[in-house]
C-alpha cells in the first residue's frame, strides 16, 4: 500500500472542489499517483487499495459530512435516501421493510452483519466488480487498461451470461437489483449543481464503458437516492442464490415488483443481479405477466423468457437454469 | 526400525487396568509397565478432573485478546521481511540485481532464496532455480516498514524467460507436456504417507507407481478376486485441491543475538523448528530457542522453521535486528501448502452377502511441485480385504507444494471409498450399515455404527424420494487413522512449597486445548483442580516434546505428564510419609488433601504439605519412553486404528442447485476422552472442515497465466455461520491400556468421513450420484440434466 493522505471533507461542496477522480479513473492512472478520490464506509475502496489496484495520493473521507445519512419515506413522495445510509441503516428501517420488500430482502442478504454496519449505500452503487481476473494484480485486463479479457477464456463460473462480448464480469451490488426493480433514480452533485439520472442510465455497460460502471463525473458524487411510492397493489419478492448462504457474492439474484389488479398482473419489473455488467431488466418476461392472471405456468414461461438471448460462456451454462428457476420462483413469491 | 528395547523398561511392575468399551465388554488386563510410573487409572466416571467438561485453562486470554500470537510479538528495533515472489508460473530468472533494493534507505538486509549467505548484488540467472509455480519466492528484503519493504522489492530487478507450464492434473499426464522437473526428484512425499518415493519411475511429471504404503503392499490375488466376485463396481472419483486456510498465516520473528537466536514461530513442533535452524545456521541446539505460546492454526501445513522461518532468521542475522516476517493472505494461499487432488479409479468385487472379494485402486493426485499425492491407505486399510492391490502416482505441475493436511489421503481416500460401499450396498440391496456390519472387522466401529444410527434416527429412504424442489436425504460413512506413537516426548512438572503446581513442556497448542488437558492429567494425579496448575508449553527453554500433528499430541503428551507429576508427588511427600510413618504409596490426594488411605483421620491440606518439603521446589521429568504390552508396532506406529463414523442430512434444492447440510452426528472413540468438552470442539471443527470440502472449497488456477485466482477468503469459500449444520456428538470411551493415560487423539478422524457422509446423502436426496468434489450447485444441476 502506497502512503496517502487523508482528508475529512466538511461538506458536499468541499469534496468536489477537493477530488479529482472517480475510483475507476484513479485505477487508471495508477502510475500518477496524483489520484484525490472520495471514500465512505471504504469497504471496497481500501481492498482496492491493499490489492494493489488503486494508489490514490489523496482520500477525501464523505462520512463526517452532516445530512447525508438521513432516510425518509412519505407515501408520496417515495423513499428517499442519503448516500451515507448503510445497508444496516436500511436492512433497520421498519419503512424499508414495509413498503420495499424486495429491497429489504436484498439488504438483508448482502455480504456480512459487520460489512452492512460500515457499507453505505453510495459506495455500494459506485463499487467495483468482483471478477477474480479484475481483482488480481496479476492480470491486466481489459478493465485495468489491458488487451485481453482472461475471464472470457479462463475461470468464467461466476461471471455474467447476458453481453458477454467485452467483458463479462457482473455488477457487484445485489441491492442495484432490487433498487433498479423498484425504478429507483440517483442524484449527483458536482461543480455544475445537480442532477438525477435514472439508475438504468446510471449504470454503464462494460460495452458502454468498459472501464468504468457508472456515468459518475471526477468530480461527481451521489447525494441521494430515490425510489418512487408504492401503492397496496404492489407485490415484491428478491431472490439470492450463492454457493454460501453467509457472506457469498451472488451467483444470480432477481428482483421482480408488480403492480396488480386484483389477481391480474398490471404492470412488471423484473431484473437480474449478477447477469451481466449492469443490473439487467427483462422487458421480454415483464411483457409475458402483463395483462395476465399470474399462475406458475405463466411465470414460468416468464422465466423462460427472460432468458432469451443469453450467450453463457464455458464454465457459466448452470446460470441460465438457474436464473430461470429463481425467476419463476420470486414472481410466486410475489404474489404468493 | 527402532530397537524395539529401547521402548522396554529395566525394572518393572504388574498393574491391572481397565481394557474395553465400558456398556459393551469393560474388562480388565495386566500389563507390565515401567517401577516409576503411577498405578492404572481407573475408567472416567471415577475421576475427579479427567473426563470432565473442564474449561480451557486459557480461554480468557484467547477471548479478550491477552494471549500473544507470533504475529503479535513487537520487539525494539522490529524490522518487517518481505518476499518477492515469482510473477510467473515457470520461468528461469536470467539475471537478477538487488543492489537497487539494497540501497533504499529503510533496508536493512536483502537476501536471496537459495543464496542467503552471499550477499551478491548480482546473479547470472544460472546460478539461481528455476521458477516452478507463480508466487515462488525468489527474494527476501528487511526494512524499518512494511512499506518500505514493499518499495523495495519493487527495486529489485529481474529478467525473466517465461517458459510453459502446466497446472492441471489431467494437462500434466499427457505427452508432452511442459516438464515441472527434468530430473528426477528424489525427495519423500510431504504429505504425512510413504506415498510415492523416490525409488519409484519417474516419467514426464508422473512418478510411480507405489504399491505400498506403510500398512504394507498388495493383497492375495486380486483377478481370483474379482472371478469370485458376484458383482463388479469401478468407478472413477476426483477431488479437488484444498488450502489449509491457517486463520494466523505462517510466519516468524527472528531476534539473531551473539549469544542465542530466538525464533517465535506459528509452527506445529518448537523441537522440529529449532532442530531445522540448528541444522541450518550450524549452531550448537543450546542456543537456539523457538517460542510458541499460541497459534492459530497449521493443519499439518507449520512442521518446522519453514520458508519464513527461515528468511527471517537470515534477515535477523544479516540486519542484527529482530525482523518479523509473516504472510499475507494471498501468500498464505499460494505457497504455504494444501491438499493434494486426486482422480482415483476404484474397483471392488463383492459375493452377494456383501463379501469382499477384491479391492483395487489406481491413482493420480497433484501436490503441485511438491509430492505426497497418495490416497491408498483407506482401500488398503478401512475393510481388510484378502485380495487388495493399489498403484498410486504423483503428478508434478507448476502450482504450489502440497503439504500435509488434517489426515493426509485419507480424506480424498474415504470419499471415493465410502462412496463405493454405499453404491456396493444399494445394488446388494442391503442397509448401507448392514453392509459395513459385514465386511468391516473393526469392533470399535461396529459399535458407534449402532450408537450412531439410534442417535441420528437412521432410517434411508429410496434415493430421490422427496416429490417437491428440495429434496432430503440421508447419508453415513466411515473414518480410519493410523495410531501415531511418540515415545520421545517429555513434561517437567514442579511443585513449589508455597504450594503452586507448574507443568513445562516444549509441546505447543496448535488450538486443539494442550495445556488444558495436561493440567487436568497434572490435577487428577495430585487431587487439586485444573486451573490450580499453570503450565507452561511451547517453548524450547522446556523439555523436548512431539510435535502437533497425526492425531497424536494428547496420546503422546499425557503420558509425560502424569508420570513426571507422579514422580514429583512421590518426592514432595517423603516427610509427610515419614512423619505419618507410612508408605508414600499409602498417601491419597484428593479435593485438595492430602491423607493416608488406610487412616483418613492421617489429613492435611496440599498446601500444607507443600510446606513440609525438604527443598523449595520438587521438580521431575518424565517422558513416554515404555511402550505397554507391546502396543507399539515398529518404532512409530501403534497398533489398532482410530475409526469413526459420520451420519449426515441434508437438504437439496433440485431448482438451484444448492445444498444444506442440515445435521451431522459424528461418533468417535478416542482411547480416554480428557476433556469432552474440547474434544467436541475439535470434532465440531472437522465436520465444518468437511463441510468446506464437500460443498465449497477449491483452489482455482487459471489455466492461460498460471495464477491462482481465489486468493482471498471471499473467493477461495470457507464454511461461515450458516453453512454450519446442527453437530451432534457421540463419544465413546475405549480403554486399551496402552500408556499410563490412555488416550488417543481425535483430530483427523474428525474430519476424514464428513464429505463422503455428506456426498451419500446428497446421493439418497437426489437419486443422481456426484462423483467429484466439491459438490457445487453447478455440478448438482448438471447432474440432474439442466445443463
Amino acid at each position: 500500500m502506497k502512503r496517502f493522505e487523508y482528508v475529512q471533507a466538511p461538506s458536499v461542496q468541499d469534496a468536489i472542489d477537493m477530488m479529482n477522480s472517480t475510483v475507476s479513473e484513479a485505477l487508471l492512472k495508477k502510475a500518477t499517483s496524483s489520484a484525490y478520490v472520495v471514500k465512505a464506509g471504504g469497504t471496497d475502496l481500501l481492498d482496492l487499495i491493499k490489492e494493489g489496484l488503486v494508489e490514490p495520493a489523496r482520500l477525501i473521507d464523505l462520512s463526517r459530512i452532516p445530512g447525508l445519512d438521513k432516510l425518509s419515506y412519505d407515501s408520496k413522495a417515495g423513499l428517499q435516501f442519503g448516500p451515507l445510509v448503510t445497508i444496516a441503516g436500511l436492512e433497520n428501517s421498519e419503512e424499508v421493510k414495509k413498503h420495499y420488500r424486495a429491497l429489504y430482502e436484498s439488504a438483508t442478504h448482502a455480504a456480512t452483519p459487520q460489512l452492512r454496519n460500515m457499507a453505505t449505500m453510495g459506495g455500494n452503487l459506485m463499487q467495483r466488480p468482483r471478477c477474480w481476473y479484475f481483482r488480481s494484480s496479476a492480470h491486466k485486463c481489459r478493465k485495468k487498461g489491458g488487451f485481453t479479457c482472461y475471464a472470457q477464456i479462463g475461470e468464467n463460473q461466476f461471471h455474467g451470461i447476458f453481453n458477454t462480448n467485452i467483458c463479462p464480469c457482473v455488477h457487484p451490488s445485489s441491492l442495484a437489483t432490487a433498487l433498479l426493480a423498484y425504478d429507483g433514480k440517483v442524484e449527483l452533485t458536482g461543480p455544475e449543481g445537480r442532477r438525477v439520472a435514472p439508475l438504468a442510465e446510471f449504470f454503464l455497460s462494460s460495452e458502454e464503458n468498459v472501464s468504468q460502471e457508472t456515468v459518475a463525473g471526477s468530480k461527481e458524487i451521489i447525494t441521494n437516492i430515490m425510489l418512487p411510492p408504492v401503492d397496496a397493489n404492489t407485490r415484491a419478492a428478491y431472490l439470492k442464490a450463492g454457493q454460501r448462504e453467509s457472506y457469498d457474492w451472488s451467483m444470480a439474484d432477481v428482483a421482480v415488483v408488480l403492480k396488480m389488479d386484483g389477481n391480474k398482473c398490471r404492470d412488471a419489473r423484473i431484473v437480474f443481479g449478477a447477469a451481466s455488467s449492469v443490473p439487467l431488466r427483462r422487458e421480454g418476461a415483464e411483457a409475458v405477466l402483463k395483462g395476465k392472471v399470474v399462475t406458475e405456468k405463466v411465470a414460468m414461461e416468464a422465466a423462460k423468457k427472460a432468458l432469451e438471448g443469453a450467450t453463457p460462456l464455458k464454465h457459466n451454462g448452470y446460470k441460465v437454469k438457474l436464473f430461470e428457476n429463481l425467476t419463476k420462483r420470486a414472481i410466486m413469491d410475489a404474489v404468493g | 526400525m527402532a530397537n524395539p528395547d529401547k521402548n522396554k523398561a529395566l525394572n518393572t511392575k504388574k498393574l491391572k487396568m481397565p481394557f474395553g468399551v465400558p456398556g459393551h465388554n469393560l474388562t480388565e488386563i495386566e500389563r507390565e509397565v515401567p517401577a516409576d510410573e503411577p498405578s492404572a487409572l481407573p475408567v472416567n466416571e471415577k475421576l475427579s478432573v479427567v473426563g470432565k467438561r473442564v474449561k480451557r485453562v486459557d480461554a480468557l486470554q484467547k477471548v479478550t485478546g491477552a494471549a500473544k500470537y507470533t504475529a503479535d510479538i513487537q520487539l525494539p528495533g522490529m524490522l518487517y521481511g518481505k518476499f518477492l515472489r515469482s510473477p510467473y508460473p515457470h520461468a528461469r530468472i536470467k539475471s537478477l540485481d538487488v543492489s537497487a533494493a539494497r540501497k533504499h534507505p529503510g533496508v536493512f538486509a536483502v537476501i536471496v532464496q537459495g543464496k542467503e549467505g552471499e550477499q551478491k548484488d548480482q546473479y547470472d540467472g544460472k546460478e539461481l532455480p528455476r521458477l516452478r509455480f507463480a508466487g515462488q519466492a525468489i527474494a527476501a528484503v528487511a526494512a524499518e516498514s512494511m512499506n518500505i519493504a514493499r518499495e523495495a522489492l519493487g527495486l529489485i530487478k529481474v529478467e525473466y524467460e517465461p517458459l510453459p507450464f502446466v497446472v492441471n492434473l489431467d494437462e500434466a499426464r499427457k505427452p508432452g507436456a511442459p516438464l515441472v522437473y527434468e530430473e528426477v526428484i528424489e525427495d519423500r512425499g510431504s504429505a504425512g504417507d510413504v506415498g510415492v518415493t523416490a525409488a519409484d519411475e519417474q516419467k514426464g511429471n508422473l512418478r510411480g507407481p507405489t504399491t505400498s504404503s506403510f500398512f504394507g503392499g498388495p493383497r492375495g490375488d486380486v483377478e481370483k478376486g474379482f472371478a469370485e466376485a458376484d458383482v463388479i463396481l469401478e468407478k472413477e472419483y476426483r477431488t479437488q485441491v484444498q488450502t489449509h486456510c491457517c486463520l494466523e498465516t505462517h510466519g516468524a520473528v527472528a531476534d539473531w543475538r551473539p549469544d542465542m537466536l530466538t525464533v517465535y514461530s506459528s509452527n506445529q513442533s518448537t523441537r522440529d523448528t529449532r532442530n531445522d535452524l540448528v541444522e541450518l545456521f550450524g549452531l550448537p541446539t543450546s542456543k537456539v530457542r523457538v517460542v510458541t505460546e499460541f497459534m492459530g492454526g497449521g493443519f499439518g501445513s507449520k512442521f518446522g522453521a519453514g520458508e519464513t522461518g527461515v528468511a527471517a532468521t537470515w534477515l535477523s542475522k544479516l540486519s542484527g535486528r529482530p525482523v518479523k516476517l509473516m504472510l499475507e493472505r494471498e501468500e498464505e494461499q499460494i505457497s504455504a501448502g494444501n491438499r493434494p487432488n486426486s482422480h482415483q479409479i476404484l474397483k471392488v468385487g463383492a459375493k452377494k452377502d456383501g463379501t469382499l472379494t477384491a479391492v483395487d485402486l489406481l491413482s493420480y493426485g497433484t501436490a503441485g511441485v511438491g509430492l505426497g499425492a497418495g490416497v491408498g491407505r483407506v482401500a488398503q486399510d478401512m475393510y481388510v480385504c484378502p485380495n487388495f492391490k493399489m498403484a498410486q502416482y504423483d503428478v508434478f505441475t507448476h502450482a504450489g507444494p502440497g503439504q500435509a493436511f488434517r489426515a493426509p489421503g485419507n480424506v480424498q481416500g474415504a470419499f471415493a471409498m465410502e462412496s463405493l460401499i454405499d453404491e456396493l450396498a444399494e445394488k446388494l440391496d442391503m442397509d448401507p450399515l448392514a453392509l459395513r456390519d459385514k465386511i468391516d472387522a473393526n469392533d470399535i466401529r461396529r459399535i458407534q455404527r449402532k450408537a450412531g444410527a439410534e442417535k441420528f434416527g437412521w432410517k434411508r429412504r429410496k434415493a430421490g424420494a422427496d416429490t417437491g424442489p428440495v429434496k432430503r436425504g440421508i447419508g453415513v460413512a466411515q473414518a480410519t487413522w493410523p495410531r501415531f506413537v511418540e515415545m520421545d516426548s517429555s513434561v517437567m512438572v514442579r511443585i513449589n512449597r508455597s504450594g503452586s503446581v507448574e507443568a513445562l513442556s516444549g509441546v505447543q497448542d496448535i488450538g486443539t486445548g494442550t495445556k488444558t488437558i495436561i493440567a487436568q492429567v497434572v490435577a487428577e494425579e495430585l487431587g487439586l483442580k485444573a486451573e490450580d496448575i499453570t503450565i507452561k508449553i511451547g517453548d524450547t527453554n522446556y523439555p523436548d516434546a512431539l510435535g502437533s500433528g497425526g492425531s497424536k499430541t494428547a496420546e503422546n503428551i499425557t503420558p509425560p505428564a502424569r508420570n513426571a507429576t507422579y514422580q514429583a508427588k512421590l518426592k514432595m511427600l517423603q516427610g509427610v510419609a515419614a512423619a505419618w510413618q507410612v508408605d508414600v504409596e499409602d498417601i491419597e490426594l484428593k479435593n485438595g488433601e492430602v491423607f493416608v488411605k488406610a487412616d483418613p483421620s492421617k489429613k492435611m491440606t496440599f498446601a500444607e504439605a507443600a510446606k513440609r518439603m525438604p527443598t523449595s521446589q520438587v521438580i521431575a521429568t518424565a517422558s513416554r519412553t515404555a511402550d505397554y504390552g507391546g502396543f507399539l508396532s515398529g518404532s512409530w506406529l501403534g497398533h489398532g486404528r482410530l475409526g469413526a463414523v459420520q451420519f449426515a442430512e441434508v437438504s437439496v434444492d433440485t431448482e438451484t442447485g444448492f445444498i444444506k447440510v442440515e445435521r451431522v452426528v459424528a461418533v468417535h472413540t478416542c482411547g480416554r476422552p480428557i476433556n469432552p468438552m474440547q474434544l467436541e470442539s475439535q470434532i465440531n471443527g472437522g465436520v465444518i472442515m468437511g463441510v468446506g470440502y464437500a460443498l465449497l472449497e477449491d483452489r482455482v488456477i487459471d489455466p492461460n497465466t498460471g495464477h491462482q485466482v481465489n486468493t482471498g477468503l471471499d473467493t477461495y469459500k470457507l464454511p461461515y455461520a450458516k453453512e454450519i449444520p446442527q453437530i451432534e456428538c457421540v463419544l465413546i470411551e475405549n480403554y486399551d491400556a496402552h500408556s499410563s493415560t490412555d488416550v488417543a487423539g481425535i483430530g483427523e478422524p474428525a474430519n476424514i468421513a464428513t464429505a463422503a457422509a455428506i456426498a451419500n446423502a446428497v446421493y439418497n436426496a437426489i437419486g443422481v450420484r456426484i462423483y467429484e468434489l466439491p459438490i457445487t450447485p453447478q455440478k448438482v444441476l448438471a447432474a440432474l440434466g439442466h445443463i
